[in-house]
């Protein structure tokens, strides 16, 4: 088995009154895609941010590379990147401009080489002279993930990074994330889409109400379920076969009231 | 070391945004512009300041209104990057916190230094003159460029803590006014007591003739100690403020 890379144990925090997390524990191992699944609210961006030494936690542990995320934030911060949930791009700036700043915050060795080769990698090549604001949205995350990248940093969090996409770019940022796994980055994401966590994940934890309720591969999760079994179920009208049924009825009965009229 | 350098990338990229859009620093010189010319060729001959030349005593008073106005652009450049999730970015990076917001307010003084040279020249072919020699003028640019960080640092709260982009940039109206009541425009001598109190004793009065001793190599009485005595205040009051809110919200 892999050496855990990310470790929560007994994970707490509230915000004035509200408790979101009520203790969460999970652990992701090194090369995973691992999703955290949960409803809006249920807590996903709190955890994102206290492991990526944005957030404290009130009490529990954190630990991403075995550095812990309260005192050792900045040797955490060397080993990770964040995507927020929203594009974090400078509009201002060109996608290569964006690429470079990160570049050069990062101290990255020959950032013009690295920053070419990403722009090669996320088809922003052509744009790459372009201002980040004329983008489109798949482009944008694009860039945005690829700024994520600069540094080669070994845990990738991305929170809620297809959220307000078109389908056309949800796939784009699907392929990028696949891309991604298969060169061995271990990937934190989260999503309220079930589909995009069936996609993406090998490993799939549930949050809700401030805990893991769930957690596992996918084929583990539809074990928790009963087998599939076959019912007979009496099959109700949907409002379209009934709206369909009653245009129908009133067409033929005009049809009818014509032809008595033309009689 | 580390600090300097990430506070030199900041500065670098900000100033991009400055440059490509210059419409920002016109704006914020175009309105004090009208307002000296309203001013110097409108109500300036029948205004008494003692001066033979009226845009000789306005000079200063519309370079700190420029400044008062220009720092909202600051707020405004901090608010986008905290809505955009760009400090969020830069926070969860291994650079120095601190200059993610020294980037900005770098920026600030340059950016309000361009536009204050924009205004002089402007003022120049109105007929201004002065008799200051080099370290009079060194003053001038010094109490200036003390005056701009003083404000940046008042225009990183709400930078930091506003809901919408209004409201980042609302607050630097009333401090646009603040000129209008004091001996900016004309003596206060004229005005009734109680104004006259307020003029007498806000920063601005004691800024602007601290300004105008310099350009017109007067003798200088205590004027430039109370103008600094309010700079470095406003500045250490607000920049403890900002740096509390920057702790807590990010």
């Amino acid at each position: 088995m892999k050496a855990a890379v990310i470790k929560t144990e007994g994970l707490k925090k509230s915000f004035k009154d509200i408790e979101v997390l009520k203790g969460v524990d999970f652990t992701v191992r090194q090369g995973e895609v691992f999703a955290l699944l949960g409803s809006n609210g249920a807590g996903k961006t709190t955890i994102i941010k206290i492991l990526s030494t944005l957030l404290p936690p009130d009490s529990g542990r954190a630990e991403v590379c075995g550095f812990d995320v309260t005192r050792q934030p900045d040797k955490v911060r060397n080993a990770i990147s964040l995507t927020g949930q929203f594009a974090a791009v400078d509009d201002i700036l060109t996608g290569r401009e964006n690429l470079m700043l990160i570049a050069r915050l990062r101290d990255v060795p020959d950032p013009g080489r690295v920053v070419n080769s990403l722009l090669e990698r996320f088809a922003l090549k052509e744009a790459a002279d372009r201002r980040a604001g004329t983008y489109s949205g798949g482009m944008t995350r694009r860039l945005d993930i690829a700024m994520s990248l600069v540094g080669a940093p070994s845990v990738i969090f991305l929170d809620e990074p297809t959220t307000g996409l078109d389908p056309e770019g949800r796939m784009e940022v699907w392929n990028t994330i696949r891309a991604l796994a298969s060169g061995g980055t271990t990937i934190l994401l989260t999503t309220q889409y079930l589909e995009e966590a069936e996609q993406l994940a090998g490993q799939i934890a549930i949050l809700h109400d401030g805990r893991i309720i769930a957690n596992g591969t996918l084929e583990e999760l539809k074990k928790l379920f009963p087998p599939a079994k076959v019912e007979y179920v009496e099959k109700q009208p949907s409002l379209e076969e009934i709206f369909l049924a009653i245009i129908g009825n009133t067409k033929e009965a005009a049809h009818d009231a014509e032809k008595e009229a033309g009689e | 070391m580390k600090a300097l350098k990430d506070t030199g990338i900041l500065f670098d990229r900000s100033m991009k945004h400055i440059l490509r859009s210059p419409d920002t620093i016109i704006t914020v010189a175009i309105v004090p512009i009208m307002i000296m010319l309203l001013f110097v060729y409108v109500f300036g001959g029948a205004i008494q300041t003692g001066t033979d030349n009226y845009v000789d005593y306005l000079l200063p008073g519309i370079l700190l209104m420029a400044i008062s106005s220009g720092i909202s652009y600051t707020a405004l450049r901090l608010f986008t990057d905290v809505q955009k999730g760009i400090f969020q970015r830069f926070h969860s990076m291994p650079i120095a916190r601190s200059s993610v917001l020294w980037g900005h307010v770098l920026t600030s003084l340059v950016s309000n230094a361009i536009t204050v040279v924009i205004i002089f020249l402007v003022s120049l072919l109105m007929g201004f003159r002065s008799s200051a020699g080099l370290l009079q003028w060194l003053g001038v640019a010094g109490i200036l460029l003390l005056f701009t960080l003083a404000l940046t640092w008042v225009a990183v709260i709400p930078g930091l803590t506003a809901k919408t982009a209004d409201g980042a940039s609302v607050f630097a109206y009333p401090l646009m006014f603040l000129p209008f009541i004091s001996s900016a425009f004309v003596p206060t001598a004229t005005m009734p007591t109680a104004i006259r109190v307020f003029a007498e004793n806000q920063p601005v009065t004691s800024i602007v003739d601290t300004i105008r001793t310099l350009l017109y190599s007067e003798p200088m009485g205590n004027d430039i100690w109370i103008a600094l005595a309010w700079c470095v205040g406003i500045m250490a009051v607000a920049w403890m403020i900002a740096m509390k809110v920057y702790r807590r919200v990010h």
